[in-house]
């Protein structure tokens, strides 16, 4: 495993399955009675938050301190920021306090790159989302979601997605979800297929490794699982389509679409949901949706990302691409 | 588990001390000896340390059952994250932990594994422990014991005492992992300076 973890790329197979693997036996600490790993004692994380988040930043932090990390959270409202503050000295007030790894979400594409490569910081960066690039822990706990409902969690172990029929669903354009879950399925071994108005696929999509289609009922049949995206209105400059009930009878996912779907297919979405947008309530609220799981799923596969990232003195080694073969 | 015995570093001229049949018969004396100190074995539980220790538990747990007529109940601890050199080496992958349903609260827990070398393996499965219950007891099977502790700990059922020298490398190989059941001696390829 490199270093950082930037984008879902990145990860070669062996340590996408790692990551798994690991999260699977992170997934059982939950069922105890004291939730608490020592494997980050006396190690300084800082979420840094550039951007609103719940979901991930409370799944971080809950993450971290299950580790036994010590934990700073920094949101970018009301701190120096507004005042002005550059990304380059937040990050150098954060190295010289003597952080252990930094954990990043913001808003322009290319941030938690340049953080990782610019050498204003020496610890490990973790991509929490940043812009319409990418955001590889949402992929893994998806992936996560995905291996443990199709395969199961212990029939799971150490395999990866090979032959599974993934159709992502919705504003591929804004989506950063749809990004880093298009290259972590593709390695994994999934077919995985973007299904959206042309309007919302972005420019370059027909040379990512997946397909592309404008139908969704005509994929739905072929999915062993279905994952929903959200409209993403704060990040929409333009008429991307007619009216919202338009968007809704063509691409949103109600009751009598999900029943075109194969009986062990799974409904995905990496939340906030908006109902009667992209899906409706009742599939929303229906036992094959695992909106709730894959929330749980993603403390599991932080857990795992630090663990792997942190836990040792280096990042935990894998035979590089070329050894597969 | 002690990184020597599953050292890939071990040289190959490594002698069996100790054969299939070898291992069985101790097994079966360790059980006897857990059933009559422990009166019976009501309440025990065994937790095998990944990977051998595991298999070993498993046995022993099948050995029980055979003696007592009752089902007893076996497990795994992992204790990679409670290691004192987690830091000095790459993040390590980790095993199952795997704690029987009626759990380990009041009972009186059996940690089987297959070595018995520094005891700093055993010093993080207790600590593991704690996070998981207060048994009423805890006690320790191994396999082999070859000395050299480096800390207050000793096992309460021994397969065999191997009096070894540092410069010496113990594997224990078992059907289940291995192909075959076996105990080795061999010669460490670097000395232990430091390490373990």
């Amino acid at each position: 495993m490199k270093r950082h973890l930037i984008s879902a790329a990145d990860l070669t197979r062996d340590d996408a399955v790692l990551i798994l693997d690991t999260a699977e036996e992170m997934a059982r600490v939950a069922d105890r009675p004291i939730k608490k790993l020592p494997a980050l004692r006396g190690r300084t994380v800082c979420n840094l938050f550039f951007e609103d988040s719940t979901r991930t930043r409370i799944s971080f932090e809950a993450a971290e301190k299950r580790l036994s990390a010590d934990v700073i959270n920094f949101a970018a409202k009301g701190s120096s920021v507004s005042k002005g503050e550059s990304l380059k000295d937040t990050a150098q007030t954060l190295e010289a306090m003597g952080v252990d790894a930094v954990v990043i979400r913001h808003g322009a594409s290319g941030a938690p790159y340049r953080l990782a490569t610019s050498g204003w910081i020496d610890a490990p960066v973790i991509n929490a989302g940043d812009g319409t690039h990418q955001h590889p822990t949402q992929a893994l706990l998806d992936a996560f979601t995905m291996r443990r409902r199709l395969i199961g969690p212990d029939a799971g172990l150490g395999q990866d997605l090979s032959g599974k029929r993934i159709t992502l669903v919705g504003d591929v354009l804004h989506s950063r979800v749809a990004r880093s879950n298009v290259d972590l399925l593709h390695t994994l071994g999934a077919e995985v297929t973007l299904v959206a108005p042309p309007t919302l696929v972005p420019v370059g999509a027909e040379h990512w490794p997946c397909e592309v289609s404008y139908d969704l009922d005509s994929v739905l049949p072929k999915s062993d699982a279905v994952m929903m995206l959200r409209v993403q209105r704060e990040r929409m400059n333009a008429a991307f389509f007619p009216t919202e009930r338009e968007y809704s009878r063509r691409y949103g996912l109600d009751a009598d679409r999900m029943a075109r779907m194969p009986q062990h297919a799974l409904v995905m979405h990496p939340g906030p949901m908006v109902r009667g947008m992209e899906i409706t309530a009742e599939v929303a609220d229906s036992p094959r949706c695992t909106a709730v799981e894959q929330v749980a799923n993603g403390v599991s596969i932080r857990m795992a990302v630090l663990y792997l990232l942190l836990g040792g003195n280096e990042p935990a080694v894998t035979n590089p691409r070329t050894e597969e073969k | 588990m002690d990184a020597t015995h599953s050292d890939p570093r071990t040289q190959a001229p490594a002698r069996p001390v100790l054969e299939g049949p070898d291992i069985a018969r101790m097994l079966t004396r360790i059980a006897h000896e857990i059933v009559e100190r422990a009166k019976g074995a009501d309440d025990v539980v065994l937790l095998g340390i990944p990977t051998r220790g595991v298999f070993l538990a498993r046995r022993l747990a099948a050995k029980l059952e055979e003696i007592t007529g009752r089902a007893i109940p076996v497990g795994s601890l992992d204790i990679t994250m409670y290691r004192d050199d987690l830091r000095l080496g790459p993040a390590r992958t980790l095993a199952r932990t795997e704690i029987p349903g009626d759990g380990i609260e009041g009972r009186l827990v059996l940690l089987v594994d297959d070595v018995l070398f520094s005891g700093r393996t055993i010093r993080a499965a207790l600590d593991a422990l704690g996070d998981i219950g207060r048994p009423r007891a805890v006690q320790l099977a191994v396999l082999v014991d070859r000395g050299h502790r480096e800390l207050p700990i000793r096992a309460d059922y021994v397969g065999k005492n191997l009096p070894t020298s540092l410069r010496e490398a113990v594997k224990v190989q078992l059907t289940e992992e291995d192909g075959r059941d076996a105990v080795l001696l061999g010669v460490r390829e670097t000395a232990p300076a430091g390490e373990r």
